[in-house]
């Protein structure tokens, strides 16, 4: 059991849920605020590209927002936002690959690699960059529900039990693909830092 | 039992992935949400503050005469985007707006059917001070019967002022409605140098199209054309057809129908 929270430092989720209560576009600023960050990695890391990352995190925020817009105030006030959002990325996601599925393009891979991001610092970005774009490319390898699991346990950092409703499966489920990714990855990626 | 590869903390594999977090490009934002800001408009009292909301791809929305929350709601009803403030009007909006025409302004008009867009394509095309019928623009949208349907369209103009429906008038004359009231219409032909009254005493004599008999070629009351022919060589016509009968040619700046 971990201490309670402090009252003077109350729930981020909270304050989103609050303030989208309160109003829906300046609860629309705050829930971006909050978590633009891990639904841009997610759909980065799910995409392996970052225009399509682009389209698939405005797309994921766009339609929040047009459910927001029709959600009665009792709905809005149980939201949980960071499950919430990174479930409609999943099935916008898996909606996506279903249709590329059906109308064949190059192959992600073969396309150039990512920009580095000019807010991450220099020595940052450059130890960063082999191992991170050897592992990003690795992660294409794995069937989409492991890549799923990997990366929002790994990259957005969501505990199972999240990963498990953002992606309809029980966390028995959840873990087993969470191994198994780590473990294929292990085979297909050395991380540079080991000697 | 300690192998560092199975221990969370300080799996390598599992720290290289947490390095692959990456935030937002500053962008982003700016493709989901739309801008909202004040500006001075052209139309007096109680329409005198226009609140226009931008994208990314160009002015979306401009409406006068409404409170903030008023705005949003007619904005989230039309276009279901989250709206949040900016700093400063897009570039080019006010010279756009004293001008009554886009110009350079870049306009976001997603969202409008292919009608409804060729519409406000033809109605952008009408110069400041003058005015063309209904039946115009159903003709240079190529849908010569739509008559009913512009007028549908131009009510719902999500940029007026920019797009200058209020030059769009009915072709007794009159000029018709409005999407911020008749009287505000009037008002803005008028600030043009529109001689509303001129046009009415016209219609009223029957004559819709001037001709001219010294070029032989016949316009609207309003084209620029029109206002230089002198009293004594005008020739008042209701239709094209009868000007051509008469053997006149339509004029190609306002191309009567």
């Amino acid at each position: 059991m971990t201490d309670p929270a402090p009252v003077c430092a109350p729930d981020p989720a909270q304050q989103v849920v609050a303030a989208l209560a309160a109003d829906l576009d300046t609860g629309f600023a705050a829930l971006y605020e909050r978590y633009r960050a891990p639904v841009f990695s997610t759909a980065l890391r799910l995409c392996g590209r970052r225009a399509e990352a682009e389209d698939l995190a405005a797309e994921t925020f766009l339609r929040a927002y047009r459910a927001l817009c029709g959600y009665p105030p009792a709905r809005i006030a149980d939201l949980r936002p960071r499950p919430w959002l990174l479930t409609i990325l999943a099935n916008q996601w898996r909606n996506d690959l279903r249709t590329a599925a059906r109308r064949p393009r190059p192959a992600p891979e073969t396309d150039a690699p990512d920009a580095p991001d000019p807010r991450q610092s220099v020595e940052d970005a450059a130890e960063r960059h082999e191992t991170g774009r050897e592992l990003a490319a690795a992660l294409a390898a794995l069937t989409p529900a492991q890549r799923a699991a990997v990366v929002l346990r790994h990259v957005a950092d969501l505990p199972v039990a999240e990963i498990a409703d953002v992606l309809g499966l029980a966390e028995g489920t959840v873990k087993s693909h969470i191994s198994r990714g780590l473990a294929r990855l292990r085979t297909l990626h050395t991380p540079g830092g080991t000697p | 039992m300690t192998d560092p590869a199975t221990d969370p903390a300080t799996d390598p594999l599992v720290q290289a992935l947490s390095g692959l977090a990456a935030d937002a490009p500053g962008t982003l934002l700016e493709r989901i949400a739309a801008r909202r800001v004040h500006v001075p408009g052209p139309l007096p009292g109680e329409h005198a503050d226009l609140q226009v909301a931008f994208t990314d791809q160009g002015v979306a929305f401009v409406r006068a005469g409404l409170d903030e929350h008023e705005f949003a709601r007619a904005f989230r009803a039309r276009f279901a985007r989250p709206l949040l403030p900016a700093d400063r009007p897009p570039a080019g909006l006010l010279p756009a707006l004293r001008a009554g025409r886009p110009g350079a302004l870049r306009l976001d008009l997603r969202g409008l059917s292919d009608f409804e867009a060729a519409v406000l394509r033809a109605a952008a095309a009408i110069p400041r001070g003058q005015t063309r019928p209904y039946a115009w623009i159903a003709r240079q949208a190529g849908h010569p019967r739509a008559v009913r349907a512009v007028g549908t369209a131009l009510g719902r103009n999500p940029v007026p002022l920019l797009i200058p429906c209020h030059r769009v008038t009915r072709s007794d004359g009159t000029p018709g409605r409005y999407i911020f009231g008749d009287a505000a219409k009037q008002h803005l032909l008028r600030a043009e140098n529109v001689d509303l009254d001129q046009v009415a005493d016209l219609a009223r004599q029957g004559a819709l199209l001037i001709a001219s008999d010294t070029t032989g070629i016949v316009c609207y009351p309003t084209c620029a054309d029109a206002r230089r022919i002198t009293p004594a060589h005008r020739h008042g016509f209701r239709t094209l057809a009868a000007a051509r009968a008469a053997g006149y040619r339509p004029c190609r700046h306002c191309h009567p129908a």
